[in-house]
């Protein structure tokens, strides 16, 4: 870890206060507070279209919240200018729920691309740093592939080498375990935790799969209903009895998230004009 | 059960379209904006003219071509009436350098380059690649727009005085070798009629024009396309549509203010 990193461990790297958004008229955000430990790996938890990933959007500025603020190492993201904003995602890493390899390119330049278009390295260190993060990876014989040779997996951890490139203070995963099948899964988990620890950096995971998120996150933030439901140690998350955290530990199909969509009565709907009245 | 109101159409569809209007001109500006910085990636606005320029050269080579022999026999058939087939040279060659040049180039460059261009970045986008770029602080309006855009201003001339030169060699075919006229009045009569600066250098603005309003449709589609296979497929639907429109349009207003 870094002199820097070292000096500012155990504060927060990001720090969310009064944060509300609404989208297509839907409260996502209703006021959260949310804070995210250097160092650590956050996980991001909730029932679908609860927000989590527009949370990642609000944290690198691709989506401007309604009111609040959202502090990245220091940064309040929403008022930054454009190449403020640059500067601040060339820090960031984020991988993609779909990858989001550059199809054109093989392996090796989409880990390489990033490096081409900042920094003006000798041919040969850029080389030696992308085989160095794939290697990493586990990717490093797959270099002169191009993405659509790859599986799902593979393509999740070139994408894992891309985002590293640069060695950023903050990765932000995007729902990383979806279609992965149980070596992947596991390939991926043991490659968030060793190079958060090893990079010194700090993670946020947007995920659903409870059982991998024990193994590898430090605390866990549940969203629901616009707010923070519950948060604490996926252990701690575990053993709650809240109703939020019941219903969505313990995978019950109704409860505060209910099973049915928002609608007028059945029997409205089905044409009986008796339950109208 | 109530039906859905049916769909606003009139002023919303006015209005719609100004929206589009409006739209694609702020994008513009985007593009002219991030043009200095696209020169750090000089290699894909080359690339870029490769693919738009160079890749089209077949069609635009055939369909050149035959325009040209259809040119050829149709006006040696109506000069013919008039006893003035040595003018065929000089028909052929003002209509191709003045007006079907650039207009059919400019149509076919939709259809070839235009749609493969709106496909690729709205594919781009539907994948999420351009929002990589923007998470890797890399501009794709630098990256991805603006090298398309420039692309197609320097292929779209290039393409037109190939064509240009094919639709001559097809009537020249057709007129000398087939139909028999004599090769030196069609080439003499050709070369003292046309004018460059009237005839030729017009016609390579025009292209130039047609150019950046096709790859700026192209390229404006594909960023704006909803992320859906249907998006996209709407999208490349209406970059045809659009350029088409929008090309013989504008070649009017050309021609009257450059004749």
């Amino acid at each position: 870890m870094s002199q820097t990193r070292q000096a500012v461990a155990g504060s927060a790297l990001v720090e969310v206060r009064g944060l509300s958004t609404t989208l297509n008229g839907k409260i996502i955000f209703d006021g959260i507070d949310l804070d995210i430990p250097r160092g650590k790996i956050s996980a991001i938890m909730g029932p679908s279209g609860t927000g989590k990933t527009t949370l990642l959007r609000h944290i690198t500025g691709q989506l401007m919240p309604d009111k609040g603020e959202i502090r990245v190492d220091g940064r309040n993201v929403p008022k930054l200018s454009r190449n403020e904003l640059f500067d601040l995602r060339e820090k960031i890493g984020f991988l993609f729920q779909n990858s989001a390899l550059l199809t054109d390119f093989s392996v090796f330049e989409n880990v390489a691309f990033p490096l081409r278009q900042h920094l003006k390295l000798p041919e040969e260190l850029v080389r030696n740093i992308v085989l160095t993060k794939l290697q990493a990876v586990g990717l490093r014989g797959a270099a002169e592939l191009m993405p659509s040779e790859l599986s799902g997996g593979m393509a999740r951890r070139v994408a894992l080498a891309r985002a590293i490139v640069r060695d950023p203070m903050l990765i932000l995963y995007d729902e990383p375990f979806v279609g992965l099948d149980p070596i992947a899964l596991n390939q991926v988990l043991r490659l968030i935790r060793v190079l958060n620890d090893t990079l010194g950096i700090t993670s946020i995971l947007v995920a659903h799969e409870f059982s991998a998120i024990r193994r590898v996150a430090d605390n866990v933030h549940l969203i629901a209903a616009g707010k923070i439901a519950a948060h604490g140690s996926p252990e701690e998350l575990a053993n709650d009895d809240s109703p939020w955290t019941k219903q969505f530990f313990g995978g019950e199909s109704d409860g505060p998230v209910p099973f049915h969509y928002p609608a007028r009565e059945y029997a409205v709907d089905l044409g009986f004009p008796a339950a109208a009245t | 059960m109530p039906s859905p109101p049916p769909r606003e159409r009139g002023p919303s569809m006015i209005g719609d379209s100004l929206a589009q209007v409006g739209a694609c001109g702020l994008f513009l500006l985007g593009i002219l904006a991030a043009i200095p910085k696209s020169l750090r990636h000089i290699k894909e606005t080359i690339r870029q003219i490769w693919f738009v320029g160079a890749m089209s050269l077949v069609i635009i080579m055939t369909c050149g071509l035959f325009v040209g022999m259809v040119l050829g026999l149709q006006l040696y058939y109506v000069l013919s009436i008039f006893g003035g087939t040595a003018a065929l040279g000089t028909v052929v060659s003002l209509a191709l350098y003045r007006e079907l040049g650039p207009v059919v180039t400019a149509l076919l460059f939709a259809g070839r380059a235009g749609t493969s261009i709106t496909a690729e970045i709205g594919l781009m986008r539907a994948t999420d690649q351009l929002a990589a770029m923007e998470m890797m602080a890399v501009d794709p309006m630098a990256y991805v727009a603006a090298p398309r855009f420039l692309a197609g201003i320097v292929a779209m001339p290039l393409l037109a005085c190939v064509f240009n030169a094919l639709g001559i060699f097809g009537a020249h075919l057709v007129g000398v070798t087939w139909l028999g006229l004599d090769n030196g009045t069609f080439w003499s009569n050709m070369t003292s009629s046309v004018d460059v600066w009237k005839d030729v250098v017009n016609g390579v603005w025009k292209s130039c024009a047609f150019g950046a309003v096709v790859a700026l449709i192209a390229v404006f589609q594909g960023y704006t396309t909803p992320p859906t296979s249907e998006g996209v497929a709407y999208a490349t639907t209406r970059t045809v549509v659009f350029s088409s429109i929008v090309v013989l349009a504008l070649d009017f207003v050309m021609t009257a203010f450059l004749m």
